[in-house]
């Protein structure tokens, strides 16, 4: 399984042709307390850098795109009743949706996560 | 500057530092731009915040806050003439909050203003106060001194552990005869010693719950932030949680709930037009404003509920089928309530609390009622 991050603070899990989306804990920690996330239906076909999930935090409401194209096959259900899950567990338990990849190539566009440490140093 | 600039120019200025800038960074807030200064907008997170003030004590740097002294003969007619306030009947030690008007009836800001015995003493907002001192300058009378307190810094400490966190710093009444600082209640105030080192104390806030208002000279008030902190009462607390506390507490932030296009009597703060000044009118946008007065308005703020956990804001379009019926001016997540609350300008035929309305959230419809503000109940010290 590999890990990729995108520009927007998604980071995605691939496992063949399926991945998990979340938002980095870097994205999190910048929004606060988050107190609702809206999801992306199940079946729902996403373009590449479409916004596809809203996470709503005290402060604002603040779009996540998806960092490939596919179908969303999953939506976390932790984040109905607990979306302070998000700042709690980001990168792991706090995932957004899962999604089945249409174009494998697509991942060449993000970064590694050495490579997006260096961008988040950099911001 | 030059006037060539454009606002991304403009946008560029260095914001201005305040006294306890270096204070709040080494406590770890993040500091964000806000009226042109850089601002704690929150220390360990929003919602913990919130929660430490409505339960215990927070204490507030809103030194970007304009503090000006208004005096000279005559100085309660040439107030008058310029907010609708009663000043005539405003005792020294009590403190009233008001509006500034312009001609129309549009709110140029909202203040509060103290009888300070020898002269009177007004907050405005820091995102108007040069607008408002210019405005104060080009209608005050000549004899009318006009002071701007730029020195001066300004805190508040809120909460129902306040009054006993304060209380232990030892604050004399600066005069024989003044009453002791517990013995103020809710918009009383009064000059204090602390240390030899001079306060301007009310009791007053912006949060819903009992605090004080604290005006302090510049060179005192790391030392007086220090004081009330080492309390275990006490907590800073940033702007985050200051605007989610005044939502709950119902009342409206200037530029956002109130302009200059919005009348007092839209915004549902008919309360500030004094009853005596109802009858006599005589302040700058008394025709308006006693006209909506009398005939009513076609738009009210009002308090709404909304239903599921996602929040509306600012500019979101209030909804009665297909018809837009009114707008969101601020809107969040209620960390008391546990809900999202909201307040907008509807149409005045549904201001009831009850009237059942949809809220247009990025196309999305939420179910929203309205209800009566505060949302939170307050807790002044009367």
């Amino acid at each position: 399984m590999s890990r990729y991050f995108s520009k927007d603070h998604e980071w995605i899990d691939v496992d063949g042709d399926t991945g998990t989306v979340g938002i980095t804990d870097y994205a999190q920690g910048q929004l606060g307390d988050i107190t609702f996330v809206e999801l992306p239906a199940v079946g729902q076909a996403v373009k590449k850098g479409e916004s596809v999930s809203v996470v709503d935090s005290v402060k604002a409401a603040s779009d996540v795109y998806t960092p490939v194209s596919g179908e969303v096959t999953d939506a976390n259900p932790a984040l109905a009743d607990a979306p302070e899950l998000v700042n709690a567990d980001a990168e792991t338990g706090g995932w957004l949706f899962r999604i089945k990849l249409a174009d494998a190539g697509e991942l060449g566009d993000l970064m590694d996560e050495a490579a997006y440490k260096d961008y988040v140093d950099g911001l | 500057m030059s006037e060539d600039y454009d606002n991304d120019d403009l946008d560029a200025v260095d914001p201005l530092v305040l006294p306890l800038d270096a204070w709040h960074r080494t406590r770890g807030a993040r500091m964000v731009e806000f009226a042109g200064y850089q601002m704690p907008v929150q220390y360990e997170g929003i919602i913990a915040e919130h929660t430490w003030t409505r339960e215990n004590a927070g204490l507030f740097d809103v030194s970007h806050m304009g503090q000006l002294e208004v005096s000279g003969e005559g100085v309660v007619a040439a107030l008058e003439a310029l907010l609708p306030g009663d000043f005539a009947a405003l005792k020294p030690g009590r403190q009233r909050y008001s509006l500034l008007l312009n001609e129309a009836g549009g709110v140029i800001d909202d203040l509060m203003v103290t009888n300070r015995g020898d002269h009177f003493y007004v907050v405005v907002n820091g995102a108007t106060k040069w607008d408002d001192i210019g405005h104060l300058r080009e209608h005050l009378p000549d004899e009318i001194t006009l002071t701007h307190l730029d020195e001066h810094a300004l805190l508040a400490l809120q909460g129902p552990k306040a009054a006993e966190a304060l209380g232990r710093l030892g604050l004399v009444p600066a005069f024989d005869g003044m009453p002791a600082l517990a013995d103020l209640k809710f918009m009383q105030a009064g000059p204090f010693l602390w240390d030899g080192r001079p306060l301007g104390v009310s009791r007053s806030g912006y949060t819903g719950e009992d605090g004080f208002e604290i005006s302090v000279r510049g060179e005192d008030v790391a030392a007086l932030a220090d004081a009330l902190c080492a309390q275990p009462e006490v907590k800073p607390i940033g702007l985050g949680a200051r605007d989610s506390l005044r939502l709950e507490a119902g009342l409206p932030l200037y530029g956002h709930d109130l302009n200059e296009e919005t009348d007092p009597i839209s915004a549902d703060l008919g309360f500030a037009i004094s009853k005596r000044r109802r009858s006599e009118g005589g302040f700058l946008g008394a025709e308006t404003v006693l006209a909506r007065l009398a005939e009513g308005t076609s738009a009210r703020r009002v308090g709404l509920a909304l239903e599921g956990r996602q929040a509306a804001r600012e500019g979101a379009q209030v909804m009665q089928g297909d018809q837009q019926v009114g707008q969101v001016t601020s809107g969040g997540f209620s960390p008391s309530l546990q809900r999202p609350i909201a307040m907008a300008y509807v149409d005045a035929a549904l201001a009831a609390p009850g009237t059942a309305l949809d809220i247009d959230v990025r196309g999305k419809r939420l179910s929203a009622t309205v209800v009566p503000m505060p949302f939170v109940p307050h807790r002044y010290h009367r």
